[in-house]
């Protein structure tokens, strides 16, 4: 909650003039009951129109007020809140893109966006509300019950003695009913789940013919979040019943002692009549309380969930001085020595790798899902710091450097890359402002020159969420391009082949050998085809390396890839 | 399964109307038939809710002109109250208010029995409608779509229905009774609702028509902001890599200006509707004031009816704006009844012949005879395929992406029909068989493994009805994932969840090939069936993927060759058509296309 008022610290004076505003509308509310009064109980009686008129004047003057400062007052919060908003989101935003991968690991990415999405909206309607009504409801409460109590203070202390009564109320509800709702909403997850669940496995389903079980799976569901549901509004259904009543019993107790007190002359008719309308008054703003309190609770809750995010350290590695570190071999590009790294801190996830390579030369990785293929490459980017070894490229040691100075050199597509919503040239360039040139030969060198010609608006053709227009080879193409665009230093890619069919796959080496022959490349790989011709393969399992060198040499000295080549290629592999 | 390259339908919402084959659906009389064929099912608690309704808001309109006849007992001077008649009325109103209020929560019962059945039987319709639905509409239609029908649309239709529906209600006997009130007080006081009223309704109605496209606007752009953001912190990894931070901070800048500016716009409007509801009615109370002090004056009135009045007026206001916006909720709510009502109404898969047999005792002898296909007309995939498969034998289907390979399989299983020519198992159409028994005879493996939130047990028992553990167990072990499994802490009992991403990718696939161990068929697919599992482990379950092909007929789909070199026909598909045929060793020698895939391995 702290933080958030940062940000509304700019705006303080503007909100407070707006809540002034509101008070003051407030009050003219506030005192048109009471002229309803004087113009009963003193003017009537002393058969003056002139008067009359003049005081239902100054009521209808009053009402223009209210409503020509309330609107000012409201349109004030929304502009003043959308400024805050607009900050807040500007800055989580920024903040969330330079989260370090160990920390984005530990938000979750589900949790981060709704944090940007969900909690940023909650966080404004709450500080919108909080201004509109934060300030009226309890205005018209206290000053409701103020100005009562200089009518008729014995007829307030009646109206008093029912808010608790109505808080009562209301708390029992709240408490009982939002556990509830919070047990619809996991109720309801469960049946999206099925659903999505039946449109994703539709051919299975079918093969099956499981129509019927899942039927059933549904409707238990279902049903259970109907009965849900059905318990919660009707908790909730109290409120209003029971409100009405209590206040209505209050109004007869009112007109009840109203009466004694008439009759001992301490009060007024009129005085009555306008009592009832402070009563509708104060007990509307009663209700309006509460309904704040639940909106700022769930703002509180959501503040706090953006301030854990805008709080958190930022990624400050400490550089190491170049002293400090030892140099290596200038005539490697790159170089892995000794290096061992844990995601978690408990099970080392790489293992004492080690590999140096020279300018324009190509490592292939090879090995089982999960046997450290991917840890490479992020250390090599730089996006974790190993635990212990060195890292070094052009013989200096990747510490000394800052993250994107180590970045900048690499052109990389990673495993399940993603693509924007928007134009093939906006997802090759990326922000980096190449020219049409270069973005429409990369694409060719990808082995995308299909797409481009398959689409009328050429690079200019606008992809759907997640690229869901094209299909999973031309993706992976774009993808590709992205990493060729800007003649990266160093070029990663991973498991990229995978999505590619063997003709293509074979075809994109030809082609990189052809024009990116200068260029360092790191290749990820399922199959042996694709990283057979490489200068280096590292045979990795469990973290280890367990076999280095050319193919040739690999396929002699080590069981598991000449397995592997003999699977994937049916033994023909070593000729 | 990948997508097939085209699809007979563009991805559409259920929002649009311009489907040629269907009636015109935005016609307000047609959904409102359509939502009595689900209210029309609780006549006796609708008659009930009628009744609370009009009894517990006649009950609350009485209050006023009773505490106006109490007032008037208590009179003007001091010592005159009427006490016994004062103490009569104050009774009765208590008496009237508690019914009244017991009233208005029997109502909310009636209410919420009806809306909760109601979203029930919608979500229940819908539900079942998917599920018979064929394979095309799931290749068409984003799945964000459908649940948004199944839980937001169906939600906003019975919330607002049920509401709305009590809201109208009630403002209409609040007004009228009101009004009725208010003339057998004073007819000439009523003269000032002549003005105020028309006055508010059409302001009512000039503010939601300007408010409601702003509101539209701003949920539109606070989606494309959120979309933004999600997709950029997905691929957050990728814009690191590219360090192109700024230039993404700056793109969502836009999206959040838009979105707050679309936000400023609609609320600068919106923000009319409260105070000036307000003002009118304040108004209201200034004419009453003075017209009714002046009759007092003439004497034409006592101040316990201005009293009543002023209370009957401040109910009449009230309801007369809230309509106004009721009428622009309850569109909302067409809109959404019409989203549900288009899914309903989607086209199920055409029913099975009524001579349609059960295909039994299959023995596994395939022919697919000059077979035509194309997602979308004029568009073919496939043209003129031929192939002949006996039972046992092991049919490959090679080429590369989007040449149709996946194509087949949708034909083989009626996921899709053909256009033109023959599918035949054991000399029978397959179009003259129940589709459930064709595919019962079908065990399919797909590159895609479909895992569902439930046990590891659960999952691998899916195949085969009542299967017992003893059976799990087994295809577990065949399918080498036994061991794994029992190392997990709940071993069998482990929950998978969220399409087992608990899980990797490769013990996904092996749990979706013991799931076809289970399943007892005499044909069989694989659509890269083992592309997620590593080469260790897929030499680890080979003899067990043999074992699940004995004796049955295989159709496999491959990337890797050397998986598929023993088949007796391998099927080359380039652009839809089968352009080479034939056994490894012959379409190496032929030196085509084959041969070209073939030695790309190796380049």
């Amino acid at each position: 909650m702290k933080r958030v008022f940062e940000y509304i610290r700019p705006y303080r004076w503007a909100m407070i003039l707006g809540l002034a505003l509101k008070f003051i509308a407030a009050m003219f509310n506030l005192i048109i009951p009471s002229l309803l009064e004087k113009i009963i109980d003193e003017v009537a009686p002393k058969n003056s129109p002139g008067e009359v008129f003049m005081w239902g004047g100054i009521m209808a003057l009053c009402a223009v007020s209210d409503a020509v400062i309330n609107i000012t007052a409201n349109r004030m919060a929304t502009t003043n809140t959308s400024k805050v908003t607009l900050n807040i989101r500007h800055d989580l935003f920024a903040k969330i893109e330079g989260l370090s991968s160990a920390q984005t690991d530990k938000f979750t990415i589900p949790s981060l966006i709704s944090r940007l999405t969900t909690d940023t909206y909650h966080v404004n309607d709450m500080l919108v509300r909080t201004q509109r009504l934060g300030v009226r409801a309890p205005v018209l409460l206290l000053g409701g019950i103020i100005i009562a109590l200089t009518m008729d203070a014995v007829l307030t202390l009646v109206l008093i003695g029912m808010l608790p009564v109505i808080a009562i109320v209301v708390y029992i509800v709240t408490k009982k009913g939002i556990p509830l709702y919070v047990k619809c909403q996991k109720i309801l997850d469960r049946l999206v789940l099925i659903v999505q669940e039946n449109a994703v496995g539709v051919r299975v389903i079918k093969a099956l013919s499981k129509t019927k079980h899942e039927q059933k799976r549904f409707l238990d569901v279902n049903e259970n979040l109907a009965g849900t549901e059905f318990k919660a509004s009707l908790i909730m259904g109290v409120t209003n019943p029971a409100a009405t009543i209590v206040l209505n019993i209050g109004l007869t107790l009112v007109i009840v002692v109203g009466a004694f007190r008439i009759n001992s002359a301490l009060t007024e008719p009129g005085v009555i009549i306008a009592f009832l309308s402070y009563f509708t008054i104060i007990l509307n703003a009663m209700l309006g309380i509460t309904r704040i309190f639940v909106v700022i609770s769930r703002g509180m809750a959501s503040a706090d969930r953006i301030a854990k995010v805008l709080d958190a350290p930022n990624e400050e590695i400490a550089l190491l001085a170049e002293k400090e570190t030892e140099a290596g071999d200038e005539n490697y590009h790159i170089e892995m020595e000794d290096v061992s790294f844990s995601y978690n801190g408990i099970e080392n996830n790489i293992e004492h790798v080690s590999f140096k390579l020279k300018k324009g030369q190509t490592l292939g990785i090879i090995g089982a899902t999960g046997s450290g293929k991917s840890t490479i490459i992020n250390l090599l980017m730089r996006f974790y710091v190993q635990d212990s070894g060195v890292i070094r490229i052009n013989g200096k040691d990747t510490r000394t450097m800052e993250p994107n100075e180590v970045r900048k050199r690499f052109g990389v597509a990673f495993q399940n890359d993603f693509l924007m919503a928007d134009t093939i040239r906006e997802n090759v360039d990326f922000g980096r402002n190449l020219d049409d040139d270069a973005i429409k030969s990369a694409i060719v060198h990808a082995q995308g020159e299909s797409i481009l010609l398959e689409k009328e608006d050429g690079i200019e053709h606008r992809l759907t969420l997640r690229g869901a227009n094209i299909s999973g080879g031309q993706k992976q193409r774009l993808i590709i391009a992205r990493a060729l665009a800007a003649n990266p230093e160093i070029l990663v890619l991973d498991d990229s082949s995978s999505a590619l069919d063997y003709r293509t796959d074979a075809k994109l080496r030809q082609e990189l050998k052809k024009h990116y022959s200068d260029v360092t490349s790191v290749v990820i790989a399922q199959r042996a085809s694709s990283i057979m011709g490489a200068d280096l393969i590292l045979m990795l399992d469990d973290g280890r390396v367990i076999g280095s060198g050319t193919h040739e040499r690999l396929y002699v000295t080590c069981p598991e890839y000449r397995d592997i080549c003999d699977t994937q290629m049916g033994g023909v592999a070593n000729a | 399964m990948r997508n097939p390259q085209g699809t007979r339908f563009e991805r559409e919402s259920f929002t649009g109307s311009d489907k040629k084959s269907r009636p015109k659906r935005a016609d307000m009389g047609y959904i409102m038939g359509r939502l009595w064929g689900y209210l029309g099912r609780h006549r006796l608690l609708i008659t009930l809710a009628v009744i609370f309704v009009v009894a517990g808001n006649l009950l609350q309109l009485l209050g006023p002109s009773l505490s106006g006849k109490a007032i008037d007992a208590i009179g003007n001077t001091p010592g005159g109250v009427d006490f016994n008649t004062m103490f009569y009325y104050a009774a009765l109103m208590i008496v009237f208010y508690i019914i009244s209020g017991v009233m208005a929560f029997l109502l909310q019962y009636a209410v919420q029995r009806i809306t909760r059945s109601m979203s029930k039987s919608m979500r229940q319709d819908v539900f079942e409608r998917l599920t018979t639905l064929p394979v095309s509409f799931f290749d068409s239609h984003q799945t964000g779509d459908i649940i948004s029908v199944i839980s937001y649309d169906i939600d906003t239709v019975n919330a607002s229905f049920s509401a709305d529906m009590i809201q109208i209600a009630r403002s209409v006997i609040t007004v009228v009774g009101s009004l009725i009130m208010m003339l057998t007080i004073e007819p000439l006081l009523v003269l000032v609702f002549v003005v105020t009223v028309p006055l508010s309704v059409l302001f009512s109605k000039y503010i939601s028509n300007k408010v409601r496209p702003l509101y539209r606007k701003r949920s539109a752009s606070l989606g494309q902001m959120n979309g933004f953001a999600e997709e950029m912190i997905q691929g957050q990894k990728t814009t690191r890599a590219y360090n192109c931070q700024g230039d993404m901070i700056e793109k969502f800048d836009r999206y959040n200006e838009n979105a707050v500016i679309a936000y400023k716009k609609a609320e600068h409007s919106g923000t009319l509707m409260g105070p000036s509801v307000n003002f009118i009615n304040n108004i209201s109370l200034a004419l009453v004031s003075v017209f009714g002090a002046l009759l007092y004056m003439a004497g034409g009135i006592g101040l316990g009816d201005i009293s009543s009045f002023v209370l009957y007026s401040r109910k009449f206001s009230g309801p007369i704006n809230e309509v106004a916006n009721i009428f622009g909720e309850l569109q909302s709510a067409f809109a959404a009844a019409e989203r549900v009502f288009r899914l309903i109404d989607e086209l199920p898969e055409k029913a099975d012949d009524e001579a349609a047999e059960v295909l039994r005792d299959v023995y596994g002898d395939v022919l697919i005879k000059n077979v035509d296909f194309g997602y979308e007309e004029n568009k073919p995939i496939i043209t003129d395929l031929c192939l002949s498969a006996k039972r046992g034998s092991l049919i490959a289907i090679v080429g590369p992406t989007g040449a149709g390979k996946t194509t087949i399989i949708n034909l083989l299983m009626r996921f899709y029909d053909a256009d033109s020519g023959e599918i035949k198992i054991d000399g029978k159409s397959i179009y003259g068989l129940t589709r459930e028994s064709l595919r019962l005879a079908y065990t399919m493996v797909l590159q895609d493994t479909w895992l569902f939130s439930g046990t590891i047990f659960e999952n691998i028992a899916y195949a085969k009805e009542n299967a017992t553990m003893e059976e799990v167990v087994a295809a577990a072990k065949a399918a080498k994932i036994h061991s794994y499994i029992t190392r997990l802490p709940d071993g069998y009992n482990t929950y998978l969840s969220d399409n087992g991403s608990n899980i990797s990718k490769g013990q996904k696939q092996l749990l979706t090939i013991a799931r076809a161990m289970l399943h007892d068929s005499k044909m069989l697919i694989l659509d890269e069936a083992t592309s997620n599992v590593d080469t260790q482990t897929e030499r680890q379950i080979q003899s067990a993927m043999r074992e699940l092909m004995r004796d049955r007929t295989c159709f496999v789909i491959a990337h890797r060759l050397s998986t598929i070199q023993h088949a007796d026909l391998i099927l080359v598909l380039k652009d839809g058509n089968v352009v080479e045929q034939g056994t490894h060793d012959t379409l190496i020698a032929l030196g085509g296309v084959y041969s070209e895939l073939y030695r790309s391995q190796f380049e």
